[in-house]
């Protein structure tokens, strides 16, 4: 178990939203410590039961650890400067389309407060028989020993789910986000699941654009003892086109399929060729 | 959204970066009375235009006016030219490369110098090519501009100076994640002057940019269409119409035909969707592209199975489809998606690899 847990004191940005609404409500029934809402204007109201407050540090007595960010991209960025600047060291965004300058400014405001960002345009994570901060589907998981980042969200349920229905289960699942820039990186989430003593296996679920699965791949050569299994999505893609998420771009050459199965398979990661594949990894 | 050369100069003038006079035209009838030589520059968005013949120089009206005929609406590296610029021609001394982008490795802005200007950035050796990397908690200093100018020939240091801040202020106040000036000219006044522009915006800013929310000339009519419904669609030379859910789904389907030796004919992306009316649409923009045959890949999850399944049967009967249709569904109320199949005839397939096959064995390339 990474990250978070049961005790986590979880607030959500953005609660009375649609998505903060209802994701709120099934990060509650996973077992997820909800201990306030933040929606400016809405304080007094009740969403789930939990409190809705105007600011984050209107809710600083309630003791927050993290905060779940679901307010449409133009307002992302002051959420979570709102979030850092009070305190909170763990800081999820779920909305997808934020401007990377926006990002790339929190990036580099998460690294100078030591806050843990995660994403934006992630799906979270989740940390079975523990808590849940984001959106992945409940009943796909079981508690076990294999670790799994991805920068997607569906093909993660749909690799989870085929991971679980195999038998095995999962100690962390962290969405990492599809945009250009994300808080939270391979490289840095290797180290995290490498110093994890529940993890036994790390599955990693990359794609095109960017060259973190590379970075990854080198510290796994060098440092990683534990099974890592590894997926890449992108072979059929176009160059210079987004394939849905902003950062799936080869970018003059750099950022293939190619390049990335190619680390990974010199750093000694399993490869499936296609996501049903990697249960049978796990096996060998 | 990469922009035209015309409209990243306009950027550039709005910033008080020097540019050369200049105007826009789409037909003859526009040209005006100028100070000759000209330059005629053809607005593609494409490199090596002057190699591929999309760049003349006019030394009075006359070679204007058929120059200008030739270019319009000619097709240079498979683009139409729909628009010239018309521009003072510069009495070039020296040419230099100067450059802002986003670096996706260190997560900042990078700033990009050569004294080796006016040929592509990726031809120059790299002994020639500096970088400064910019905080942008920090922002913008001075010493940058004495940084860069300890690499690059440049006299008039206080126009460089300014000239680099003003770069700057645009990558940011613009959202941008390249601004290119290649080549910068320095011409016989030692004055410099941004010789051609290269801007890409960040798609994801454009709500703050409202004049550029144009048509994206990168994309084709039927791409650029589906955008407006908020469906990321790409189309590809195949012959299998594609539609999953999520973009890493979407993508692992693709590379999943294309390790059996099938064609895409697109990448389309249901997202996130509890509508039926959003699955016939994005039906609707796959029989445009008129597919063979048709693979539907669905993980459910707030996405439900049984709303596709039925988006399916009633897009089918809209669309008169004829194709065959091969459907994979899984997760939430895959079952009652399934069964909803059957009924109209529609095997569904439970995993992807099952599904591949099928479509492997209907074309013919086991």
């Amino acid at each position: 178990m990474v990250i978070i847990s049961k005790e986590t004191r979880v607030i959500v940005q953005g609660m009375t939203g649609h998505q903060g609404t209802f994701h709120s409500g099934e990060m509650i029934k996973f077992g997820t410590n909800v201990v306030a809402g933040v929606s400016p204007g809405k304080a007094g109201t009740k969403v789930n039961g939990v409190d809705v407050y105007n600011n984050v540090i209107d809710t600083l007595p309630l003791k927050p650890d993290a905060s779940m960010i679901s307010v449409p991209a133009p307002f992302v960025r002051d959420a979570a400067l709102e979030a850092m600047e009070n305190g909170i060291k763990l800081i999820y965004i779920l909305t997808e389309h934020v401007p990377v300058h926006d990002t790339m400014e929190l990036y580099h405001e998460a690294r100078r407060k030591g806050v843990f960002m995660i994403g934006p345009n992630s799906p979270g994570i989740t940390v079975p028989g523990q808590a849940k901060i984001g959106i992945m589907p409940n009943n796909i998981f079981r508690v076990g020993d294999v670790a799994v980042a991805s920068r997607s969200g569906t093909l993660t349920y749909e690799i989870v789910k085929a991971v679980t229905d195999a038998g095995f289960g999962e100690s962390t699942v962290i969405g990492l986000g599809g945009d250009p820039i994300v808080g939270t990186t391979f490289s840095d989430i290797i180290r995290i699941f490498n110093d994890d003593p529940q993890t036994k296996q790390i599955v990693l679920v990359g794609e095109i654009g960017g060259n973190e699965e590379e970075k990854a791949a080198k510290y796994i050569k060098e440092h990683v003892k534990k099974p890592v299994t590894g997926y890449i999505t992108g072979i059929s893609a176009p160059p210079g086109k987004k394939m849905g998420h902003a950062g799936a771009i080869i970018e003059k050459g750099t950022g293939t399929a190619e390049s990335k199965i190619k680390a990974f398979e010199d750093a000694g990661i399993k490869v499936a060729s296609y996501p049903d594949d990697i249960p049978a990894l796990l096996r060998k | 959204m990469n922009l035209y050369e015309y409209m990243g100069k306009e950027i550039f003038r709005k910033y008080g970066i020097p540019v050369p006079d200049g105007y826009v035209i789409e037909n003859v009838g526009e040209l005006k009375k100028f100070e000759y030589p000209v330059a005629i520059k053809s607005q593609i968005l494409s490199g090596k235009r002057g190699k591929a013949g999309g760049i003349k120089f006019a030394k009075n009206a006359e070679d204007l006016k058929t120059y200008s005929e030739q270019l319009l609406n000619s097709t240079i590296n498979n683009l139409t030219v729909k628009k010239l610029l018309i521009e003072r021609m510069l009495n070039i001394k020296k040419e230099l490369y100067l450059s802002i982008t986003l670096d996706r490795a260190t997560k900042q802005p990078v700033i990009i110098l050569s004294a080796d200007g006016g040929m592509e950035i990726e031809s120059v050796p790299e002994e020639n090519i500096h970088k400064i990397y910019i905080d942008p908690m920090v922002g913008y200093s001075d010493y940058i501009a004495r940084e860069a100018l300890s690499y690059l020939p440049v006299e008039n240091r206080k126009q460089f100076s300014s000239l680099l801040e003003s770069l700057y202020r645009a990558f940011v106040g613009e959202d941008a994640l390249l601004t290119e000036i290649n080549p910068l000219v320095i011409d016989g006044e030692n004055n410099i002057i941004a010789g051609d522009s290269k801007v890409i915006i960040d798609d994801n800013a454009l709500y703050r940019h409202k004049d550029y929310m144009i048509t994206d000339p990168d994309k084709t009519e039927l791409e650029n269409e589906a955008a407006s419904k908020s469906f990321t669609f790409i189309e590809m030379d195949g012959d299998i119409g594609v539609i999953a859910n999520g973009a890493g789904l979407t993508m692992a389907t693709m590379d999943a035909l294309t390790l059996h030796k099938l064609k895409p004919r697109n990448f389309l992306d249901l997202g996130g969707t509890d509508n039926i009316e959003i699955v016939e649409d994005a039906f609707s923009f796959v029989m445009r592209a008129r597919p063979k045959l048709i693979f539907v890949n669905i993980f459910g999850g707030v996405t439900k199975a049984d709303t596709v399944a039925n988006g399916i049967v009633s897009s089918k009967k809209k669309f008169d489809i004829k194709q065959q249709i091969v459907v994979r569904l899984s997760g939430v109320h895959e079952e009652e998606g399934q069964k909803i199949l059957l009924e109209s005839g529609i095997k569904a397939f439970n995993n992807m690899t099952d599904a591949v096959k099928e479509l492997s064995k209907i074309q013919g390339v086991e």
